[in-house]
């Protein structure tokens, strides 16, 4: 039966992947002008991949003198920066120097020095205050950012290297900053990173791609900390599968051997 | 029948409840000895497939269940804690994701086994009725699962496909608002979804219980399409396939892993990692991967009414299969014509998940239509048609006697009333 199915199943199978390949290579016609994005080689991609620690820490250190003063990242907990390679010490050191709303005893609105413990401090109370300090456009919140683009990691990176002046004729509206990469080319988010926008600690070189590159490393940490954990459980799960595959197939010829079918 | 069993069970415990309650017997009966055709090929091993996703999405989803918030407020924010906080919460919630995918594939692929090898024939029209009947209500579980982590998609997903109802005329808006619980989708058609979305697996599980018990009955249909003729035709299920079985599920696994741990976000939308926000629409609407096709279809009329229609319809289509299909003959290794048409029927549903996929303009628009109408063609008019035209291929005496290699028959010999049966 195989035997007559095999080359229409082929056939099929083909067809299918030249559709989705038309499907693919039409999606940038639809998005019309939409610019290929840049690729960069991550230390992250592939089922080996880990986060790149010294960069993932430059990265942090962009996030925390750039970005977050406009850039909420909710569902991280200063704690995670362990996963990043800074000590306990370090990470409790960071979160002190942050303050975050309390309740005095007297049950009045106050402040008091982070913990490790909890999630990194928002810049802005709600929404309305973060629109209204940002000309009207809201800045997302930075936890998940990698995953809900696509494109990923790429695509951050892109924005932040995207700033260009825009081409002869391009109405710019006031307030708004042209941007190869976002959609519509118009963004309300100021350049935040430029050629030694921040000096780092390391003494790394701080051109914009290597900022960029560092954040988005960051970035893509706080979107999935487990990655790692993940790949390495995976390459265990994998293997164990292959054996267990090659051992039930063994059994079943075995089985099978005398057996007209 | 009132009276104790007699058990031939060996172990003194077990032959104690076996005499009260034989469910042992039962299980040696339907999984031990069961007499099962000895031709199968691994098409035969998705619907175990099936039955083991569906065990993996009820113990991943009960887990998940106990830490998550079904709260607009909170849905979103809870499920990244599942992913964060959570002792190996992103293993249950990207297996559960990705677990909902991989049901889809491998129900896909029963299904069409059953279109190639005519398993929904007589005898075996109930239990293809209750399978349609159990994709029908995993489509359900899953479109209201997809609503749970209450990001963009989940959002304005829910809202198009509950929007729909309200083409229906005079009732439309009322249903709509009922099933909303409101006016929009808000926080109590995200609860609603939720117990909903809980029960329905349950549901779908004594589906296929029956599904099983009308599956033992009839007998398994096989590549060859004609019934076992005695026990040189057969061999128990256990340990032939239960063995054979293990391999498939064991490739299986390996599919499911590699996406888990690999690729968790690939079949995904990017979209559904923003929360969701009532008062920005995503530029582009699109359901999970596996109900493109039928969206398609939706989409394939300009009248809303009429897309919901033939949307339906293109499933409900498939409980009438048994009578439209004329041909006595199951399998399309013997069916010459419809085997080319059964695949150009996969090529269509596959432009179908394609043009579901895109947004409705330029070619993408008469694509759909002319693949909507195809796919009601094929069902409605070839099939009735082609049955009574087609000449098949002689069919082999017996599966053994294929098997050994003896060659069919004469045709006279192949046409034997109780053959076609
Ligand atoms: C002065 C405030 C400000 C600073 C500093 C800032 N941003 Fe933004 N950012 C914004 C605003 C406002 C938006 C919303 C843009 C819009 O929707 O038009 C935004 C949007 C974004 C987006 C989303 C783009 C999209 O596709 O929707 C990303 C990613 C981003 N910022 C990353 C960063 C990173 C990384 C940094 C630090 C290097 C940073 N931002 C610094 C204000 C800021
Ligand atoms: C037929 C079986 C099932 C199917 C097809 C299914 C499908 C889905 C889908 C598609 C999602 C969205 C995944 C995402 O985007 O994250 C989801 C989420 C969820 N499901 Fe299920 N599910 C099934 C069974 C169950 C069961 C039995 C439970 C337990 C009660 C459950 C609990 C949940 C919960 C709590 C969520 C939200 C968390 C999350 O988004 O990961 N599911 N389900």
């Amino acid at each position: 039966m195989m035997r007559t199915l095999r080359p229409t199943f082929i056939g099929a199978a083909l067809v299918g992947a030249a559709l989705l390949g038309a499907s693919v290579t039409a999606a940038p016609a639809r998005a019309e002008e939409a610019p290929e994005l840049p690729s960069v080689n991550w230390s992250f991609s592939g089922p080996f991949g880990t986060y790149d620690r010294a960069a993932a820490q430059r990265g942090f250190q962009i996030y925390n003198e750039v970005c977050s003063n406009c850039h909420s990242l909710k569902e991280a907990y200063y704690r995670d920066l362990i996963g990043i390679g800074l000590s306990m010490q370090q990470v409790k050191d960071i979160a002190a120097s942050k303050r975050v709303p309390a309740l005095d005893e007297n049950g009045q609105p106050t402040e008091r020095p982070a913990l490790a413990s909890d999630h990194f401090r928002a810049p802005f109370p709600n929404d309305l205050a973060a629109r209204a300090a940002n000309g009207g456009g809201l800045p997302p919140d930075l936890s998940v950012i990698v995953k809900a683009r696509e494109g990923g990691p790429d695509y951050i990176y892109g924005i932040l290297t995207g700033f260009v002046d825009p081409p002869a004729g391009f109405h710019l509206m006031p307030g708004l900053n042209y941007n190869t990469y976002f959609a519509g080319h118009q963004i309300a988010m100021p350049q935040p990173l430029r050629d030694g926008t921040v000096t780092y600690i390391d003494g790394t070189n701080n051109s914009i791609d290597q900022e960029a590159h560092d954040v988005v490393t960051f970035l893509s940490f706080i979107a999935s900390p487990e990655l790692e954990e993940r790949h390495r459980m995976g390459i265990k799960v994998v293997l164990f599968l292959l054996f267990l595959t090659g051992l039930s197939y063994a059994v079943k010829r075995k089985l099978w051997a005398n057996v007209h079918h | 029948m009132v009276g104790l069993h007699h058990s031939d069970v060996k172990n003194p415990v077990l032959h104690w409840i076996d005499t009260r309650l034989p469910v042992v017997t039962m299980i040696q009966k339907e999984y031990g000895s069961f007499p099962t055709p000895k031709n199968f090929n691994y098409f035969w091993a998705f619907g175990g497939m099936a039955m083991v996703t569906l065990l993996l999405m009820i113990a991943t989803g009960i887990f998940l269940a106990m830490s998550y918030t079904p709260h607009i407020t909170m849905a979103f924010d809870s499920v990244e804690r599942i992913m964060r906080d959570v002792n190996y919460g992103w293993l249950l919630r990207y297996a559960h994701e990705n677990g909902a995918s991989m049901f889809f594939i491998v129900v896909y692929v029963h299904m069409f086994r059953g279109l190639y090898y005519g398993s929904y024939k007589a005898p075996r029209e109930l239990l293809w009725i209750l399978g349609i009947t159990i994709f029908l209500v995993m489509m359900a579980t899953a479109f209201m699962g997809y609503v749970l982590p209450w990001g963009q998609m989940s959002f304005w997903a829910a809202t198009v496909i509950t929007n729909l109802f309200s083409a229906i005329p005079v009732i439309g808006e009322p249903i709509v608002q009922w099933l909303w619980g409101g006016f929009s989708v808000g926080n109590p058609t995200l609860n609603r979804f939720f117990s909903l979305h809980y029960l329905l697996p349950f549901v779908l599980f004594g589906l296929v219980f029956l599904h099983v018990a009308a599956l033992h009955i009839t007998g398994s249909n096989n590549p060859l399409g004609i019934e076992p003729k005695g026990p040189q035709d057969t061999l128990p299920f256990h340990p032939y396939y239960t063995v054979k079985d293990s391999v498939a599920l064991c490739l299986f696994f390996l599919v499911f892993a590699v996406l888990v741990f690999f690729f968790p976000d690939l079949l995904g939308h990017s979209d559904n990692y923003i929360q969701a926000n009532p008062l920005q629409t995503p530029p582009h609407i699109v359901p999970d991967w596996y109900f493109l096709p039928f969206y398609a279809i939706l989409r394939a009329v300009p009248n809303k009414l009429g897309g919901i229609a033939l949307m339906f319809a293109s499933i409900l289509i498939l409980y009438a299969l048994p009578w439209l299909d004329t041909c006595k003959v199951r399998s399309a290794t013997f069916r010459p014509i419809y085997r080319i048409f059964f695949w150009v029927l996969v090529v269509t549903c596959l432009v179908l998940g394609v043009v579901g996929e895109q947004p409705p303009e330029g070619i993408w628009v008469p694509l759909g239509q002319v693949a909507t109408a195809y796919y009601f063609f094929h069902f409605l008019i070839l099939l009735p048609v082609l049955g009574k035209l087609e000449r098949t291929l002689p069919l082999p005496e017996s599966i053994s006697q294929s098997v050994l290699g003896g060659g069919p028959l004469p045709t006279g010999a192949a046409s034997k009333p109780m053959e076609k049966a």
